[in-house]
């Protein structure tokens, strides 16, 4: 079986987040990255596929240099290779122009399944498998809690709202969206560390693509919520006050029903 | 090529990180409370593999050097933690790596490598012989097939939570010796099998590092479980010394860098007077200079990891290493406590913890008194001092 997994470098969790000049995206400069959360749980969904069925494992990501270093994690943990789609300006594209740039490498491939993780933890459009399958035509399923292998095909459960499941099937080849906690997602090993520093990374140019560069989509600006405190003293006799307050509680602070 | 600055050095780091993230704060306050062994954060360590990065391949390590092991027990204390146990598990199997026959290594390395067997304890410290080693008294007395121990052992750490304990024992009698720093042995004893008496007394220290008082009473090790000559122990544990000091000095400097992470954020975020304490100069010059001491600790700790991974001489690398990085935490430690005030002395911000722990460096495993009488008699050529 062969998978594709897509993994997308994103700043690091405990990094401290400015915003750039130009107000559409943060400032790079001081931070670290690491490997998109989400992403994680469909690479180590990945490697379990792989181990239980045989087959291979490459992880494609888009984003500029610094974005090998995620790369070699995921090879570290045990991917057999890798295709990078270089862009040093990536943040600019929109989900579609992303989805275009992976489905062309994927496309070379034809893998029997392409796993991303259910969003990304910085921008979290959510929209890259769904539009990845649509461009490799392929069938597409989300928010995967539990892969079975069947002849052909695979059974999914998928998460619904309020604790509901479904299971459903889907031919393969696929394109799936994992959801986050579907597995415990592996350490890097020291000898996988090592091992790494050997297995392929393709690097290509997204220039050399010829996608076509027009966003569909622009973001216009991010900023942090003002943060605002309000003092409001309420009046009247204790029971006025006390419904008063109850009121508050119900409907704006929403802590009782 | 900058220190440290190689990749793969940057992608251990960061396994190392991710993994420690799963053991927070509150792991490591809990097993300070409760003086409890970090059994789930070693064996997840081990699982992956860190902990044999010693060992060489061929016995199923990953055959890396000291600037790597160093690099893996900084990031272990930079988190948070404390890598005693880890340490132990890495570096103490060196000597049978160094001096064990053949046999004895395909035996033991490979499970100690997949982390299976515990080889965390070595005996060497006794009441009446610390920094002294070639003083020591505990009797390894050959009878046919077998040493027969006698004696006590003071500080020695893990005992119960290792499968094996390396032993330094005197095989001649001190009296005997023309050449006194001969006359000694190391031994492996398998403590899931212990023939006669050995009573583990715990001693109660200020960190969480599970130490004990060894007495020995007619322990029966079989002739096999000699590593190397009989007589030549002390050659042997002096071979493992430079690599020990460079960890310890490792060590450290993730240490001071944890100090120095949490004294900035507090300093950030705390308001007295209106702003941040750390918009004050005795608050903020501190800790600026307490990361000055610990970068260029560091810059000796690589100076001496490299020298040693090269198989160039290193002594004096090594110990100025340890003394220099013991020094520059210790500094951090009272910089970190000072600027959280109060709340430094509080369980719940660590930083007490890791006070306590860190003071350890500038006194184990050895003095820095030692070191300086060694740089200022070996390397400057100034009388004995001692």
């Amino acid at each position: 079986m062969k998978i594709g997994v897509c993994i997308k470098q994103v700043p690091a969790r405990d990094a401290p987040l400015t915003i750039a000049e130009q107000g559409a995206w943060i400032r790079e400069a001081d931070i670290g990255f690491e490997m998109n959360e989400p992403d994680g749980y469909a690479l180590e969904e990945a490697l379990r596929l792989k181990e239980k069925h045989g087959g291979e494992v490459i992880v494609v990501s888009l984003g500029p240099e610094r974005t090998k270093q995620t790369i070699k994690e995921a090879l570290a943990k045990g991917a057999d290779r890798a295709i990078h789609v270089v862009d040093a300006d990536f943040y600019r594209l929109d989900p579609l122009a992303s989805a275009r740039s992976l489905a062309a490498v994927l496309r070379k491939e034809s893998p029997d399944l392409v796993f991303t993780g259910l969003q990304s933890d910085d921008h979290g459009f959510g929209q890259t498998g769904v539009l990845l399958a649509e461009l490799l035509g392929l069938p597409h399923s989300t928010i995967i809690m539990q892969i079975e292998v069947l002849d052909g095909k695979l059974k999914l459960k998928r998460e619904l709202e309020a604790g509901w499941f479904q299971w459903m099937e889907v031919p393969v080849p696929a394109v799936l969206s994992i959801q986050s906690g579907i597995n415990k997602p592996r350490y890097a090993t020291l000898k996988g560390i090592m091992a790494a520093k050997k297995k392929p990374i393709e690097s290509v140019e997204r220039a050399s693509l010829g996608l076509a560069d027009e966003p569909t989509e622009k973001l216009e600006r991010i900023y942090v919520p003002q943060k605002t405190k309000k003092t409001e003293f309420l009046t009247g006799s204790a029971k006025e006050v006390a419904e008063q307050l109850l009121e508050k509680l119900r409907h704006e602070a929403r802590v009782l029903s | 090529m900058a220190p440290g600055g190689k990749e793969e050095h940057w992608a251990i780091r960061d396994g190392v990180r991710k993994l420690c993230r799963d053991f927070p704060d509150a792991y490591w306050r809990r097993l300070d409370r409760e003086e409890e062994y970090p059994r789930a954060f070693v064996d997840a360590l081990a699982a992956a593999g860190y902990l044999a990065a010693l060992i060489p391949e061929e016995y199923g390590g990953s055959g890396l050097g000291v600037t790597e092991a160093g690099i893996i027990l900084e990031e272990i204390n930079r988190s948070g933690g404390n890598a005693a146990a880890c340490h132990a598990q890495m570096y103490v199997m060196g000597t049978l790596l160094r001096h064990a026959s053949e046999q004895q290594k395909r035996r033991y390395l490979p499970p100690i490598a997949r982390g299976e067997l515990r080889l965390q304890a070595f005996a060497v410290t006794e009441p009446n012989s610390g920094s002294e080693t070639t003083r020591l008294e505990t009797r390894a007395e050959r009878r046919g097939d077998r040493y027969v121990v006698n004696g006590q052992k003071i500080f020695i750490s893990r005992v119960r939570q290792s499968d094996l304990l390396l032993l330094l024992a005197r095989t001649t009698p001190y009296e005997e010796l023309e050449d006194k720093t001969q006359g000694l042995s190391v031994f492996l004893v398998d403590l899931r099998e212990v023939r006669g008496k050995l009573q583990v007394q715990p001693l109660e220290t200020m960190m969480n590092h599970h130490t004990n008082v060894l007495y020995f009473e007619d322990v029966e090790i079989p002739a096999e479980n000699l590593i190397g000559k009989e007589g030549r122990g002390f050659r042997y544990i002096i071979d493992g010394w430079n690599a020990e000091r460079i960890l310890i000095a490792s060590e450290a400097i993730g240490d001071g860098r944890w100090f120095v992470d949490r004294a900035t954020a507090y300093a950030r975020e705390r308001v007295v007077f209106g702003r941040p304490i750390g918009a004050n100069q005795g608050v903020q010059f501190p800790i600026a200079q307490a990361y000055a001491r610990i970068e260029s600790a560091d810059l000796m700790r690589f100076e001496a990891a490299w020298r040693f991974d090269a198989g160039a001489t290193c002594g004096a690398q090594a110990n100025m290493a340890k003394l220099l990085a013991s020094q520059a935490s210790w500094e951090a430690a009272n910089v970190c406590l000072d600027t959280h005030g109060g709340y430094g002395f509080a369980r719940d911000y660590d930083v007490e913890r890791k006070f306590r722990e860190t003071r350890l460096y500038t006194v184990a495993p050895v003095s820095n008194n030692l070191i300086l009488a060694f740089l200022g008699h070996n390397i400057l050529g100034l009388p004995r001092s001692y």
